[in-house]
């Protein structure tokens, strides 16, 4: 099993959740993050005032898969989040030594 | 003695609620808004605080001090005692006076002015955001009122008894024209508003971190509420239904639109971009700087005094950062700017064609002794202000104190002082009760 998180642009998480579901991954947790890469962030002017805001706005997916779905889902979230500009995201995925689901107490790829 | 008018006491009735929608809620939610999330609460308990304490000192003494008899002759503060909890007010065929008898109940004319005490202290509170003691806020509008405001008040708005005796140095002797209060209200609150940012020094981070306002909906929603209610402030000055308060109704927005203007195009050109603060922040000081002269221009001078006054109270709120003052929500640079400019540019768009009582200014064939009559008053209410504020607030700052805490200031004085949040946003910050109700 692994966990597979993507931090990808706020206004592409419907494009992305569309995506893991045609890959048949039926389950995830998005929350709302902040962070800079190489985007870096933005100016905002109050009153003349200037701040540098550092942290841009983006969203955080986590979707446990199995090991052999790892591929083709990096590739759909990846295909689905890009813009081709600078500020798209990363994906990235790590190994999980176990998963329970709680209300059926079942371990392991059933869990997932 | 006149016959109490039933249209000039509706209107003027009327206009005292508008004054109080301008305090609460509309500049607690201008102000409110311009904070950060963790202040919002307590940036607005300061105006509504300054509500009910000026409000309670109002009606003992504090509309007998600025409008009473002069407590002896060549005195610059009304006895106190002469309308001690408004004796002698309260029945129903007591007259306002002001310089002759007005139509309308005395008690209107007292609500009416109590407003105006109450939003020139609730002004000074956005100069010390985020860092101020709740307990010595209050304490300090119930003194600064006594000894600031009302001395000014009585200078600026007394015009004497109903023969016309007695009345304000300002308004009578030296014959400065403050409609309903540039000087009195705006410059007064904006140079304590200076005192006070001065007394209590920086909020932790000015300057160097990202001090931005955490819900400019709400700024929006106070600034528009604010002009909503300033037509009761100017317009309600005409003390009657007449057609004094339709000039000053139409100038205040003719004023206030041509400001608005002036503010983005500035911003446009400095910044690159017309901001939602600065077009609320343009409408204050287009309110501002028209509340001294609504009655006396016409609508090129009322469109002037609007986008010079917008451009440059634009320019003016970036002071702070070069004489590294922290005027917290721009009081000085709204309220004093706009207060000032407003004033003195009496002296140039004056003109005795909208109001009798008006006086040509330099541009209307009047020469320049008006002009110099409204920089004297000017500098007469800044200076009082700003010098007997800034001992005020060093004596509250030296014995009670008025700062927060180190740590009560970056925890935030909403949850410190109030001890409540804003904004419940996350879920896993709802706590559990401790079972103690009241």
């Amino acid at each position: 099993m692994k966990l597979v998180t993507a931090i990808v642009k706020p206004f592409k998480v419907e494009d992305v959740k569309a995506a893991l579901q045609a890959q048949g991954v039926n389950g995830m947790t998005v929350s709302d993050a902040a962070g800079y890469g190489r985007q870096g962030g933005h100016v905002e002017v109050y009153r003349g005032a200037e701040y540098t805001v550092d942290l841009v706005p983006k969203v955080r997916i986590e979707a446990l898969v199995n090991d052999s779905d790892v591929a083709k889902v990096v590739d759909a979230i990846v295909a689905a989040a890009k813009t081709g500009k600078i500020g798209d995201g990363k994906v990235w995925v790590i190994p999980v030594e176990d998963v329970v689901r709680v209300r059926t107490g079942e371990h392991g790829a059933e869990a997932v | 003695m006149p016959e109490i008018s039933a249209g000039d006491t509706a209107w003027v009735l009327v206009s005292t609620a508008l004054v109080l929608v301008m305090t609460a809620p509309a500049l607690a939610l201008f102000y409110g808004g311009m904070v950060r999330a963790k202040s919002t609460l307590n940036m607005m308990m300061m105006s509504f605080g300054a509500l009910f304490v000026v409000g309670i000192i109002w009606v003992i003494f504090g509309y007998s001090v600025a409008f009473g008899p002069a407590l002896d002759s060549g005195s610059f503060i009304g006895d106190p005692t002469a309308f001690l909890g408004l004796k002698g007010l309260l029945n129903t065929s007591a007259l306002a006076v002001n310089g002759a008898y007005y139509p309308i109940p005395a008690t209107a004319f007292v609500a009416f002015q109590a407003m105006f005490a109450v939003i020139t202290v609730a002004l000074i509170s956005g100069a010390i955001a985020d860092r101020a003691r709740f307990g010595t806020w209050l304490m300090f509008s119930a003194i600064w009122v006594t000894i600031v405001y009302l001395p000014v008040a009585r200078a600026v708005f007394y015009f004497g008894d109903q023969d016309a005796n007695g009345g304000g140095f300002i308004a009578t002797k030296i014959k400065a024209l403050d409609f309903a209060g540039g000087t009195a209200v705006h410059i007064n609150a904006g140079a304590a508003g200076l005192a006070l940012a001065l007394v209590l020094g920086k909020r932790i981070g000015f300057g160097k971190m990202l001090l931005r306002p955490s819900n400019l909906p709400l700024v929006m929603i106070g600034a528009g509420l604010l002009w909503f209610g300033w037509f009761g402030f100017n317009a309600g000055s005409a003390l009657g239904a007449n057609g004094l308060a339709g000039v000053a109704f139409i100038n205040t927005f003719s004023a206030t639109c041509a400001a608005v203007a002036g503010w983005l195009l500035i911003e446009k050109m400095r910044d690159g971009h017309a901001t939602s603060l600065g077009a609320a922040s343009g409408i204050v000081a287009g309110l501002v700087a028209i509340t001294p002269a609504c009655a006396y221009v016409d609508t090129w001078g009322a469109l002037s005094i609007g986008a010079i006054a917008g451009a440059i109270t634009a320019l003016a709120v970036g002071l702070k950062y070069r004489f590294g003052y922290d005027d917290s929500l721009d009081v000085v640079g709204v309220h004093l700017v706009g207060g000032i400019v407003g004033t003195v540019l009496i002296g140039f768009f004056g003109t005795t064609s909208v109001n009798e009582f008006s006086a040509n200014g330099l541009l209307y064939g009047g020469g320049a002794s008006q002009l110099v009559k409204q920089i004297e008053a000017a500098a007469i209410v800044l200076v009082f202000s700003f010098v007997v504020t800034y001992i005020l607030g060093t004596i509250l700052s030296k014995t009670i104190g008025f700062r927060v805490s180190r740590d009560e200031e970056l925890e935030g004085v909403d949850i410190a002082l109030q001890a409540e949040s804003a904004y419940d946003l996350v879920d896993s910050s709802k706590g559990s009760s401790k079972g103690k109700s009241a």
